[in-house]
């Protein structure tokens, strides 16, 4: 008995030795992992080229800070006060001193180094397990300097994706609608910043009411409904060019659009005479197909990743409920059955969920359940909330808040907010004005 | 619309009077007796397109069943449109801030249209009514109470020349 004791503890204390750092991203993380992100070094050359190029001064503590940033919000790690490290940038990068590094609990450490070659961004970084004396990973690429920021999201993903195992989703944008204005009369704008809130661009003057914005696979394309001329329709942007255009030719208003996962097709709602029905057209040979033909309202359409399947929303059944359906428009069957509610499907990446928004007694939930409608867990509750929208991994919703108008009339906002599938992490994402109807993109680099 | 359904809309009504005398004396009073089985009835944010021809009807919660007071309103502005054949109007339906943007911007629309079909059945040609639904874009009280709600639960006609 004694025995087996001594070898199950000898076991142990051999796995504790050799294994290496893992996060596990599938719970709540109660004791997220102390984490140290020295400053990325550069010498005195590169910092003169530096500020001569991004006015900045130290370019490798400011992608340092981008890392670090990125990796507290998660809630999965803790990166460490700087002023408790011990060991230089410079030499840290060459070979830690585990032992420094120990003394202050990190348990990883990520170092790094950043210069100008041939008037480009060089960057190489590695990340060590502190306790097991060894480096986990080490990477180095080559940008235009004013990526910096893109530079500490990529690094960031990498990191990640080590340590969780899962693809990260830091090297993203989200676009979302910016409002401004009493409520009464919302001047809209739609907005593009990178998930982390920085290099915010406005996309329209604000000149006519713009709603939903969602990204095309390849992060290049923008399809989102225009009150233009006061016709509302839905349009697809150019984010590079500025180029716009009305998809398709209907008699009537369209909405609710997304594209299908291979970018090829718009499926999106038209109404006309009092009825909404799912509809998509082909973007090379501009061919229409009606896909709900019911005299009920069908919209808020969204494709399984693997395209074959397509949530939406209908009251066929007298309320807003969610249903699934092939791709073709046969089989249709509604998933949701709980009390209350249910509306904006949206389709996981992963394929294996489906997040939308709940009301029930007056409050609005953010919620997922599985595909077949099983499953279901509210992840939030508010006064008001609705349009959830997956990041490229699938862990993380974005989604919108409204707060209420007090007596005085005063008191409404409209915020993005974020949450972990756990349930966990509930974040404000801070935008310049109020916002909602955030998407978000793909990884942008992979 | 046969008989049936209008003896049943009409019951449908009588009893939802009967429930809120019954049950909500209270809640009536607090707003002032402004709404009725969740229908704004007041005339804070009416306009009028001409003297006795109030521009709007509401609708309850996710329905866009026209009241017998709505009814009433539509078939004074088709008496209005069939003097006055130069004008050509947009319905306008809009809901409250209840409800995702999406479906409510489909039910916008069904209210709009509700509107312009009682308008045709009272004989103003479709080619005069154009309907546009701004979903819960376009509140005209800002509140976040159910009587803010009532009013916002709309479909309005405007002259659109």
């Amino acid at each position: 008995m004694n025995l087996i004791r001594i070898l199950i503890v000898l076991l142990f204390i051999q796995f504790k030795a050799y294994a290496l750092i893992e996060v596990d991203i599938t719970r709540g993380n109660l004791n997220p992992l102390p984490i140290a992100v020295s400053p990325l070094s550069s010498n005195k050359e590169s910092q003169a080229e530096f500020e001569k190029i991004l006015e900045k001064k130290n370019i490798g503590s400011e992608i340092s800070l981008v890392v670090e940033n990125n990796l507290k919000l998660t809630g999965l790690f803790n990166p460490l006060k700087k002023d408790a490290f011990l060991q230089k940038p410079d030499i840290a990068h060459l070979k830690p001193r585990f032992e420094d590094w120990a003394l202050i609990k990190a348990q990883a450490l990520i170092t790094g180094k950043v210069e100008i070659v041939d008037e480009k961004l060089r960057v190489e970084f590695r990340l060590w397990d502190v306790l097991a004396a060894k480096e986990m990973l080490a990477l180095a690429f080559t940008t235009v300097p004013s990526n910096w920021r893109r530079v500490g999201h990529i690094i960031t993903d990498k990191i990640y994706e080590r340590l969780t195992g899962e693809k990260g989703y830091f090297d993203t944008r989200i676009i979302y609608v910016s409002e401004e204005g009493p409520k009464t009369q919302r001047i809209k704008k739609l907005a593009i910043m990178d998930q982390d809130g920085h290099n915010l661009k406005y996309l329209t003057l604000g000149n006519e009411l713009v709603l939903t914005p969602r990204f095309n696979p390849t992060n290049q394309m923008v399809t989102y409904l225009s009150y233009f001329r006061n016709l509302p329709r839905v349009y697809l942007l150019d984010i590079e060019t500025g180029e716009q255009e009305v998809v398709g030719d209907f008699p009537g208003m369209t909405f609710a659009p997304r594209f299908s996962p291979d970018g090829k097709k718009i499926i999106m709602s038209f109404a006309m005479d009092g009825n909404s029905d799912i509809y998509t057209m082909d973007l090379e040979n501009r061919v229409v197909e009606r896909i709900t033909n019911h005299p009920s309202i069908d919209t808020s359409p969204s494709y399984s990743p693997d395209g074959k399947y397509i949530a939406f929303n209908s009251d066929r059944s007298k309320y807003q409920q969610i249903y699934v359906m092939k791709s073709d428009g046969s089989n249709v069957k509604r998933i949701s059955f709980g009390n209350g509610l249910y509306g904006t499907p949206v389709w996981s990446p992963r394929g294996d969920l489906i997040a939308f928004t709940k009301l029930h007694k007056g409050k609005f939930y953010i919620g997922v359940m599985r595909t077949d409608g099983s499953g279901e867990r509210l992840l939030t509750e508010n006064f008001y909330q609705e349009a959830p929208s997956w990041s490229p991994n699938g862990r993380v919703l974005i989604f919108y808040r409204e707060t209420k108008t007090d007596d005085k009339g005063e008191g409404f906002s409209a915020k993005l907010w974020s949450i972990d599938l756990t349930g966990y992490n509930e974040r404000l994402v801070p935008t310049k004005t109020d916002a909602s109807d955030p998407s978000w993109s793909s990884l942008l680099s992979n | 619309m046969n008989l049936s359904k209008i003896l049943k809309n009409t019951f449908l009504v009588i009893s939802a009077c009967l429930i809120l005398s019954a049950c909500a004396t209270k809640k009536v009073s607090e707003v002032g007796g402004q709404i009725q089985g969740d229908v704004y009835v007041g005339s804070d944010t009416v306009e009028y397109l001409a003297s006795g021809v109030p521009d709007r009807v509401f609708f309850a919660t996710n329905e866009s069943i026209l009241t017998t007071r709505s009814r009433d309103t539509l078939r004074k502005q088709a008496t209005w449109l069939r003097k006055n054949s130069d004008v050509n109007v947009v319905i306008e339906g809009h809901a409250d801030e209840r409800g995702t943007r999406e479906y409510n911007l489909a039910l916008g629309e069904r209210r709009a249209n509700a509107a312009k079909d009682y308008l045709m059945t009272y004989g103003i040609s479709a080619s005069r009514i154009s309907v546009i639904s701004y979903g819960k874009e376009r509140p005209v009280d800002s509140g976040s109470n159910p009587l803010a709600w009532s009013k916002n639960r709309r479909s309005v006609t405007v002259k659109a020349n």
